[in-house]
């Protein structure tokens, strides 16, 4: 057996950067299963789970958006949608959700998952002292405005599944 | 996956390796840690009841103890798998061990809906390779491109 590292750090570009390509893998995750649910689902989706469905896509799309110019900045390629999106495609058989109690419950764990990703890696970099090649206040400006976001997601699910 | 769960994964296949109690230089050795500091997890990991340390024996695992281990090291089984085949890591074993404290067990949970994870797992490591005996790596893995 090898040797690891007991640390919760953020200790370099490359390793920050494979984190950041992992939020951008789960982003792009919940926007091919939210796509997928709307195809499973779609007539029996009521406008409420519907609005929810796509601002979730919406907001994937954008936090996306925000990760990859991060890791642009660190000189290192973002994944391609499709390839996670055939991924997806590929296994949504046996992980599918049964019906919309199920397809909240999916979303639940969406946001909540983002939300802790984002938590662990702010909290991994504050207590790095390492040395960035992208501007360090920048960093953790964006992903704590996107944990936020993730934080009134998993809000706003819980309120419309305490409602049903 | 925290420190005391990346204790508990390494005295499982220690354990396993060494067909009885790990001993506490053996965990530290694998852990890259002082033989102190391993001393100090596994006082901590005894008083949650997840193992028993035996003077002059070494260290053996509760069966909740056993419980979260094996899941610890399914977590990293995911962390590695993902690596390999959905990033085409060529060094994937390495990054596993970095990320590994960095990455919550619910993120892998998200990461497994899109590998290809056999049922036999955790079973199927190998602590020889560091890795699933069941992996598949691509022929010619592609690192992602530096600009």
């Amino acid at each position: 057996m090898v040797a690891v590292s007991v640390s919760q750090r953020v200790a370099s570009d490359d390793q920050l950067a494979r984190l950041l390509q992992i939020g951008i893998v789960l982003e792009e995750v919940v926007e091919a299963r939210t796509h997928r649910h709307y195809q499973q689902l779609d007539a029996e989706l009521d406008a409420e789970v519907e609005t929810l469905l796509a601002d979730a896509a919406e907001e994937s799309a954008d936090h996306r958006e925000r990760l990859e110019a991060l890791v642009e900045g660190l000189g290192v390629d973002s994944v391609p949608f499709g390839e996670i999106e055939s991924l997806v495609d590929a296994r949504y058989g046996r992980t599918r959700p049964e019906d919309f109690d199920d397809v909240l419950y999916d979303q639940l764990c969406n946001e909540e998952t983002a939300y802790k990703f984002y938590d662990d890696l702010i909290e991994a970099i504050e207590g790095s002292d390492a040395a960035f090649s992208i501007d360090r206040e920048e960093l953790l400006a964006t992903l704590t405005t996107i944990r936020d976001e993730e934080a009134e997601g998993v809000r706003e699910v819980t309120e419309v599944m305490e409602r049903r | 996956m925290n420190t005391a769960d990346q204790y508990l994964k390494t005295i499982y296949v220690v354990q396993d390796s060494e067909d009885g109690p790990a001993s506490t230089g053996s965990i530290a050795d694998a852990l890259g840690v002082s033989p102190a500091s391993a001393n100090e997890m596994i006082g901590k990991l005894e008083a949650r009841g997840l193992a028993e340390h035996e003077k002059y024996k070494g260290v053996k695992l509760t069966d909740d103890g056993i419980v979260r281990a094996r899941d610890a090291l399914q977590t990293y089984c995911i962390i590695e798998r993902f690596l390999a085949n959905v990033l085409a890591v060529e060094d994937f074993q390495a990054e596993a061990r970095e990320l590994e404290a960095v990455i919550d067990d619910t993120v892998a949970e998200r990461l497994d809906t899109i590998i290809d994870r056999q049922p036999e797992c955790p079973d199927c490591f190998d602590p020889e390779s560091d890795a699933c005996a069941c992996l598949e790596v691509a022929a010619a893995p592609v690192e992602p491109e530096q600009q």
